[in-house]
């Protein structure tokens, strides 16, 4: 973030567009370098969302799995939030 | 006869960025500052390489003729005139891309790389079999774009390709670069495109009416040591290539005053 940005955010303006640029860029890539249809990553993000949800009462609603790049290595990134602290989080057997 | 040779591509994904622009002008500086050099029209397509250099009524035969030997490769290199260390090995017929295959680019490649210092391929745009082709004669590429979102997502698509490939090392040109729209932000800044494309930078060159009226001409702007800023970065590329350390231009710094100053201070990062 610039000196720039931070001054249009408090002023409630647009950003320059600079800015918008290099986050749409920065998704953008990080999809290309993925190969990763959106269908299939939006497979993946249930599946997770599904692994995680026998182990821990997450928040679906406020849960996002994505896509992100830097230096040229992508990364999945996870930010699953609990709905309440969990007890005990042994994995149910049967 | 040249032990180390260094053939380079030219390459940028997105068409019409300036991949032949750069070619002829580093071609030439080049050549100036010592180095043989053959610059060699790997866009059978659309080439347009003689064009820029002003070489397109001096054409003979062409690197159809050479892959076919019914000519050898010296009757085939067109010598420029003013600069005599630089020569142009045309692309031949566009039909060529019917059967042209990556081994027949690399058997020209290492034909001139016993001649000559530097190979400098000028690619054509895409992805698809005419990069491909030229792909395979490449060591080392230079990757030209502009501060632009679709340059630069093709510029990470080649990127991918040329790691694939093995080719090494990748260094980047970022061209049209507007100091004056960098400075508002209205243009991504220099920062954003290394930092997103992770490659070290080889050159700026500015927004500059003069490589138009120098292509109008068919000369290219380092031929006349122009003082024009294009031409300075053209031949600061020659020599950061060959070695020199020869500082990077400050978009920012082209401008003065205190607005320019002002400018300046909202850039700075804060997180
Ligand atoms: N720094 C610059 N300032 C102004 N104009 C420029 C600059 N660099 C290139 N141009 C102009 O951009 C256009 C495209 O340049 P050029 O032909 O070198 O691109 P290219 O990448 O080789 O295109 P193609 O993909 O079609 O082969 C030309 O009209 C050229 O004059
Ligand atoms: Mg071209």
């Amino acid at each position: 973030m610039t000196l720039r940005d931070l001054v249009d955010k408090l002023l409630g303006r647009q950003p320059a567009s600079a800015s918008t640029a290099r986050d749409r860029l920065q998704l953008v890539l990080a999809h290309d370098r993925s190969d990763l249809s959106p269908e299939l990553l939006d497979q993946m993000r249930r599946e997770i969302f599904e692994v995680v949800a026998k182990y821990v009462d997450i928040d679906l609603e406020e849960g996002d799995v994505s896509l992100e790049t830097e230096d040229r290595v992508t990364a999945l990134v996870a930010n699953l939030p609990f709905r309440r602290p969990v007890a005990s989080p042994s994995p149910k057997s049967d | 006869m040249t032990s180390n040779s260094r053939t380079i591509l030219i390459c940028s994904g997105k068409g019409g960025v300036g991949k032949t622009t750069l070619t002829a002008n580093l071609g030439i500086a080049l050549a100036q500052r010592g180095s043989s050099t053959v610059v060699l029209d790997a866009d059978f397509g659309l080439r347009n390489l003689d064009l820029l250099l002003g070489l397109e009524n001096r054409i003979v035969y062409t690197a159809q003729e050479v892959l076919a030997e019914t000519c050898r490769l010296d009757q085939a290199l067109v010598k420029h005139k003013q600069v005599p260390n630089l020569a142009l090995l045309p692309a031949g017929n566009p039909r060529m891309l019917e059967w042209l295959k990556p081994e027949d680019m690399q058997a020209i490649a290492s034909m001139l790389e016993q001649r000559f210092d530097y190979v400098l391929i000028d690619c054509p745009a895409g992805i698809e079999d005419g990069f491909k082709n030229a792909v395979a004669a490449a060591r080392e590429a230079i990757v030209i774009t502009t501060p632009e979102v679709s340059a630069v997502r093709d510029a990470d698509r080649v990127i991918g390709l040329l790691n694939t490939h093995g080719v090494n090392p990748v260094q980047l040109v970022l061209n049209r670069v507007r100091p004056k729209m960098m400075a508002n932000q209205e243009m991504l800044a220099v920062d954003d495109v290394t930092d997103i494309l992770a490659l070290p930078l080889l050159g700026l060159v500015l927004e500059d009416e003069q490589v138009i009226v120098s292509t109008n001409r068919g000369e290219p702007l380092t031929l006349n040591g122009t003082k024009s800023p294009a031409a300075k970065a053209y031949s600061n590329i020659a020599g950061r290539l060959q070695g020199e350390d020869i500082p990077l231009l400050d978009p920012s710094k082209e401008r003065s005053g205190l607005r320019a100053t002002v400018r300046r201070l909202m850039q700075t990062k804060i997180f």
